[in-house]
């Protein structure tokens, strides 16, 4: 067992006592075995020195559990990382900033406090994954739905602590935005309710986000000014039924048109997550010449190739929610508004499927996309320990996705090795109003050159998206330090204010140090 | 059959029955935990990415489901679970407790030739 950066070993001795005072014997987590489930799965630093490791891990299980680990911690100056689930696979696991850190695992908090499906919202505790509340809704014939992340393992609150993100309908895909209200332990140990769960006796916590005054809520998010202890989110009212139509493009350069039309229906309300792709994607071979042009291939080729093979050049899945009517008359409007704009465009619907789906219907339907929490986006990996995402925030036009294609060929070229991205690739459309370029890079457990590689495109390829514009909205702990430093506008003044806030509310600077490159005072020299 | 003799094989058979209704709810709960942490992965239907990854694996020779082999060690079974094995990462003690993996390797392991019979420990 390690002991924590800068803690004396009579120190860490009598605190770890009072760690079990606080947990019981079962809640302290001490032993070499133990403590190296605590280590990133995915972790671009395997092996290496350099690798995030934790030194003990407690496990609360109520909020007076939390504050009084927080006490201790705070009283013996011991580094603490809070996790959820702990399930932040390709982003750091349950692995903390600093190594050293004694994670503090919520994952025994599991309490669902309440769900209403008059007024749509849910109170969750940190370990509540989203398959629990899934379940919890399902036996009690709730008519509500929650909006999941790939990975069904994780939690509501911890994905949206690092503004995780899912697949239905408009900004409840943006887990942090839907959340509403919170409760959070400070470094302190002091109990904090946001909004209107400030009010003793509050009716509307999880209803109404802003209470009176300024909101805070947004420092506990990809922040370290606290633990995190029970969150609100609105959900979305179960819809009749659900209604997928895809639509196919002729031309490269219908891209443009394309993504301003759906963007359109999109922010209108009228379809859920939009889904690119290209036909072209799966041919790539036979249009290997074309690709190793200079320049990169003609759009002019392109087309006539997709117009002999009868494929078109861009698709985008659209998805109807709500009652059939209604579907079938946002369809209609939609297949007029895309004919119109865009000459040659093609159709293909989906079965209208109501809910509740039979187990046919079940068994072949995008789970995600009707609220239903798995984990299957952990199939067709196979051979690989895992992958470090990779996820700049670009605009969403077409410009942009044909722009961010060329950049990002020319670091993989430049680079040399296989290109994670072609003419073809399209951005993830998780959130509402911006895409996501993702990437996944490959992490090995038994190969350290693999992770090197990997780690030295990370960095060169934060600096490129950087110079065009583009930052990441979420990385892996190794890398946070960097992608901070992207967000440099007048001198970094927000990192200031955030190591100002920091300083403020963490003198000791106990929490999560590190976290989002926003380090204590007596670390911040070490910065990488 | 004197009445020491009557005392002892009812203790026997007592024990015995208990040993076996004893494994018998280890195996239920190991089920169980299967069915909440590893079938999502791991069960028969369409869409699991470990079932998958297994087929591919042993191309037929073994059953895709770990719940179908009859050839999985409790050491196999545990190593995995706290080792983790290519994209399927290593589960912490807070959500797999030791306890649960025993009663999820007595559920894995049920089908499995007892120790001394079987042919292959080796993997
Ligand atoms: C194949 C694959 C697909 C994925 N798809 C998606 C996807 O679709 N959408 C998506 O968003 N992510 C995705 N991810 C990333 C990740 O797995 C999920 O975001 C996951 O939900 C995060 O883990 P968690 O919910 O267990 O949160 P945790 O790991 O518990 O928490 C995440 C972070 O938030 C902070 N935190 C947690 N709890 C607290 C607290 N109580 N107080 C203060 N801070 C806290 C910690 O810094 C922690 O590291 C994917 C990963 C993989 C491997
Ligand atoms: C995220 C999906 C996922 C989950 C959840 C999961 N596994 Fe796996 N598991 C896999 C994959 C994928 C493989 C195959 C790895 C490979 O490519 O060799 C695997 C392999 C295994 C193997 C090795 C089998 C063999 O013959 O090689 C065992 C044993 C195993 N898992 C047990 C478990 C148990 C027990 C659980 C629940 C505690 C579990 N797994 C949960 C994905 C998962």
């Amino acid at each position: 067992m390690a002991i924590p950066p800068g803690v004396s070993n009579r120190d860490w001795q009598t605190a770890l006592q009072q760690f079990v005072q606080a947990v019981g014997e079962s809640g302290v987590f001490t032993s070499d075995e133990d403590i190296g489930l605590y280590r990133d799965a995915y972790s671009p630093l395997w092996e290496e020195p350099e690798e995030r490791l934790a030194s003990a891990a407690i496990a609360p299980t109520t909020t007076e559990q939390v504050s009084e680990v927080v006490r201790v911690a705070n009283r013996f100056r011991i580094p603490i990382f809070p996790i959820a689930t702990g399930r932040n696979l390709g982003y750091g696991g349950s692995a903390p900033n600093l190594s050293g850190s004694v994670v503090v695992d919520l994952k025994r908090m599991n309490r669902v406090i309440e769900v209403d499906d008059r007024r749509h919202f849910a109170i969750v505790e940190p370990g509540v994954s989203y398959f629990d509340l899934y379940r919890h809704i399902q036996d009690r014939g709730l008519k509500v739905w929650i909006d999941c992340p790939d990975p069904g393992w994780g939690s509501p609150l911890g994905n949206a602590l690092d503004h995780g993100v899912g697949y239905t309908f408009g900004a409840y895909r943006d887990h942090f935005h839907s959340h509403c209200g919170l409760e959070a332990v400070l470094p302190n140990g002091d109990v904090i309710r946001t909004g209107m769960g400030a009010l003793p006796g509050a009716k509307t916590w999880a209803e109404y986000r802003y209470g009176f005054g300024p909101t805070v809520d947004g420092l506990f998010a990809q922040g370290n000014v606290g633990i995190v202890t029970k969150m609100g989110f609105h959900l979305l009212p179960a819809p009749e039924a659900y209604q997928t139509s895809v639509v196919t493009v002729p031309r490269r350069n219908d891209i443009v048109p394309l993504i301003g039309l759906v963007n359109e229906l999109e922010h209108a309300g009228l379809i859920g997550q939009p889904g690119y792709g290209s036909p072209l994607a799966a041919r790539r071979a036979d249009l290997e010449e074309l690709l190793k042009r200079p320049g990169g291939p003609p759009a002019e080729d392109l087309d006539r190739f997709a117009q002999e093979q009868k494929l078109g050049s861009w698709t985008c899945r659209l998805q109807f929610y709500g009652a059939p009517a209604v579907i079938a008359a946002h369809i209609a409007y939609a297949k007029d508004r895309f004919t119109r704009d865009i000459p040659g465009a093609t159709f293909e619907d989906g079965e209208l499927l109501r809910f509740p789906l039979t187990q046919e219907q079940l068994d072949s339907v995008r789970k995600v996309a009707v609220g239903i929490p798995n984990l299957a986006a952990f199939g067709g990996r196979r051979g690989s320990d895992g992958h470090l995402w990779f996820a700049p925030v670009i605009p969403k036009t077409g410009e942009a996705v044909l722009e961010a294609q060329r950049v990002f060929m020319d670091v993989f070229a430049r680079r040399g090795g296989p290109a994670l991205i072609s003419p073809f690739s399209m951005p993830a459309t998780w959130m509402y109003r911006a895409f996501v370029f993702l990437m996944g890079f490959p992490i090995s457990r038994s190969d350290v050159t693999v992770n090197q590689r990997t780690r030295e495109t990370m960095r060169e390829i934060i600096k490129v998206a950087a110079e065009h514009g583009w930052g990441e909205y979420r990385a892996a702990p190794a890398f946070q330090d960097d992608v901070m430093a992207a967000y440099s506008y007048n001198n970094s003044a927000l990192l200031r204010l955030h190591e100002t806030i920091k300083d403020a509310i963490d003198p000791n600077g106990i929490m999560a140090a590190g976290r989002s490159g926003i380090w204590p005072r007596h670390l911040r020299g070490r910065r990488a | 059959m004197n009445r020491v003799f009557r005392v002892v094989i009812a203790c026997v058979m007592l024990s015995a029955s208990a040993a076996y209704a004893q494994s018998d709810a280890t195996r239920q709960k190991g089920n169980e935990v299967f069915q909440y942490w590893c079938a999502t992965c791991h069960g028969r239907g369409a869409g699991m990415p470990g079932t998958i990854a297994l087929t591919a694996k042993y191309k037929g020779a073994l059953p895709g489901a770990l719940e179908d082999r009859t050839d999985l060690t409790p050491q196999a079974v545990r190593f995995v679970v706290r080792n983790g094995a290519a994209i399927m990462p290593f589960f912490r003690k807070t959500e797999v407790s030791d306890a649960d993996l025993d009663a999820i390797t007595e559920y894995l392991v049920r089908r499995s030739p007892q120790p001394g019979e079987r042919a292959n420990t080796g993997r």
